[in-house]
């Protein structure tokens, strides 16, 4: 990491390129000159990067969360009905083989430039994603499971509830966490095609404006908050489920 | 006692993978069981004794025939008939306490009550101090006794075991054999018990149904008629013993006939059967 910031800094010194292409990350090149983390951090002091960011999680969150619920009950609609599965099943295997981002001038045409837009291919591309995974896990919950319960009285939502959902639950948190890095891109993929504010549509700015300070710094938040995710929500949780299921995982 | 518990008459079973011909897994079957009665289904491995018992489960439904359970046609399975598993199928998100709990509280049973219930029947496996353990904590016998005590707790009219013993040390078969023959003779529940072994079917039943393959059916039914308790040192029973074991490696040179074609004459100097072992598991 310092080894990076060093070589970083001495490109900048040694003016590789021209300082707006490649600014400085710690000491300005000329007194009160500009540097990433001056900008990152006054742009958090000043709330216009805080917002940003706040923007862009909210949708996020928002668009993910409404995939959950699509995909979920998607995923098991194919998993319960062949019908659905070669259906719906095979459209959806196909649209998953379509970028999140071809979408985005669909989304701009029906919902104009905005928020809409940028939510509807959040939850677009995690829904797909998540409709896969989650019809992939319930498929392949093990019979044996089912009819024990079945043979100690269990059927209907009681089954599904104590027996397929919490046999999938380990395969449904893989399939989130695939989801959520996927719901994270196309946030900010919308946000800087759509334009309706948020880090995307900042990072559009910053390019418009050359300011490669600001680009960097936007660079920086995405990065820490997609992996600060990754790894303190998802990777925990996968890690505590994988031991209560006791299934082994290769160090 | 001498109530009919269930009667199957003419069922036939066929499992269809493709459009292709289905596998016939059972061909007219009748049997007609006691309430009480304990009966052992015997017979080589694939001749459709995991199907008949599933069927009378509910798990799987019959291609054609009919079967009666207390005069009554079956609608789907029911905790009036607890299935024990070749595998033991424990839900391992589950404490072993939360497993054999589990479909108490399907009953309604209050917890309090559920939790003592399976607790004392986790001691009688041995396996009271794994109560809080998780199932993968658990070697494959230890699990397999937690199935048979999940089964047991229910307290069911009808039991259906599909070698419950199989995956066990001799010790631990031994006294749950004693345990079982315990239970069946105060609940004087019908028990159906599919085996491999010989033995444990001779010791243990009231009938043994020896079956056969290729299309699976009832070859014979041999009634044991020794006084309890047993032993299986009594002369009557390694008798039985002896004539199932005959007709059974008959029906066992036929399948190998079937499956090695003219190689069989090479192959009939190795099958020398031991009463003693889990007859049939290896083929
Ligand atoms: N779900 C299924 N789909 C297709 N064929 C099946 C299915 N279940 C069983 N069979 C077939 O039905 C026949 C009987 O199977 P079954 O499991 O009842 O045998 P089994 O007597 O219990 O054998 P084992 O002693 O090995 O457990 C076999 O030929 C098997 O291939
Ligand atoms: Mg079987």
């Amino acid at each position: 990491m310092l080894i990076l910031i060093a070589i970083w800094e001495a490109i900048s010194k040694f003016e590789v390129f021209p300082s707006f292409m490649w600014p400085p990350f710690i000491i300005p090149n000329d007194p009160g000159g500009v540097t990433v983390v001056k900008t990152l951090v006054n742009g958090l002091i000043s709330g216009q990067l805080l917002l940003a960011t706040g923007t862009s999680l909210w949708r996020l969150i928002l668009g993910f969360v409404i995939a959950v619920i699509i995909g979920l009950l998607l995923g098991f609609l194919i998993y319960k009905y062949k019908i659905v599965d070669d259906t719906l099943g095979f459209f959806v295997t196909s649209l998953q083989a379509i970028p999140n981002l071809v979408w985005m001038p669909i989304a701009i045409l029906w919902f104009g430039l905005g928020v809409e837009s940028v939510i509807f291919i959040v939850i677009l591309g995690a829904a797909l994603s998540i409709t896969i995974t989650s019809s992939t896990a319930f498929k392949s919950v093990p019979p044996l499971l089912i009819r024990v319960a079945s043979t100690m009285g269990s059927s209907g939502f009681h089954l599904f509830r104590t027996v397929i959902f919490k046999s999938t639950v380990p395969q449904q948190i893989a399939g989130l966490r695939l989801a959520w890095a996927l719901a994270w891109r196309s946030v900010l993929a919308g946000e800087l095609l759509g334009g309706s504010g948020g880090l995307g549509t900042l990072l559009d700015l910053g390019r418009s404006i050359q300011a490669m300070d600001l680009i960097f710094s936007i660079m920086i938040i995405i990065g820490v908050i997609g992996s600060f995710i990754d790894n303190f929500v998802f990777v925990r949780l996968e890690r505590m489920v994988l031991k209560k299921y006791g299934i082994q995982t290769t160090p | 006692m001498a109530e009919e518990h269930i009667i199957l008459k003419n069922i036939h079973k066929g499992f269809h993978r493709n459009e292709d011909t289905p596998t016939i897994a059972l061909d007219d079957v009748t049997l007609t069981i006691k309430k009480g009665e304990f009966v052992s289904l015997l017979g080589p491995s694939g001749c459709g004794k995991s199907t008949l018992l599933n069927i009378i489960a509910g798990l799987e439904k019959e291609s054609s025939g009919s079967l009666l359970v207390n005069d009554r046609p079956i609608k789907g399975p029911g905790n009036d008939r607890i299935v024990v598993f070749q595998e033991s199928g424990l839900f391992p998100w589950m404490s072993v306490l939360d497993n054999v709990m589990y479909g108490l509280l399907i009953k309604k049973v209050p917890k309090e009550e559920a939790n003592k219930r399976a607790m004392d029947w986790l001691q009688k496996v041995h396996l009271g101090k794994f109560a809080n353990s998780m199932p993968h904590e658990l070697s494959g016998g230890m699990k397999q006794r937690v199935a048979i005590a999940r089964a047991l707790v229910m307290d069911p009219e009808i039991l259906l075991m599909d070698e419950p013993f199989a995956a066990l040390d001799e010790q631990t078969r031994m006294v749950l054999h004693k345990e079982l023959e315990k239970i069946w003779r105060e609940t004087g529940k019908t028990i159906i018990f599919v085996t491999h072994n010989i033995r444990e079917a001779v010791v243990l039943s009231d009938r043994i149904v020896l079956m056969k393959t290729r299309p699976g059916g009832i070859k014979n039914i041999f009634p044991v008629q020794a006084a309890r308790p047993r032993i299986s040192s009594d002369s009557l029973l390694i008798h039985l013993e002896n004539r199932i074991l005959t007709e059974l490696e008959q029906e066992m040179e036929k399948v190998l006939k079937e499956e090695l074609g003219s190689d069989y004459a090479l192959k009939t100097d190795h099958l020398r059967v031991d009463p003693h072992s889990n007859m049939g598991s290896d083929i």
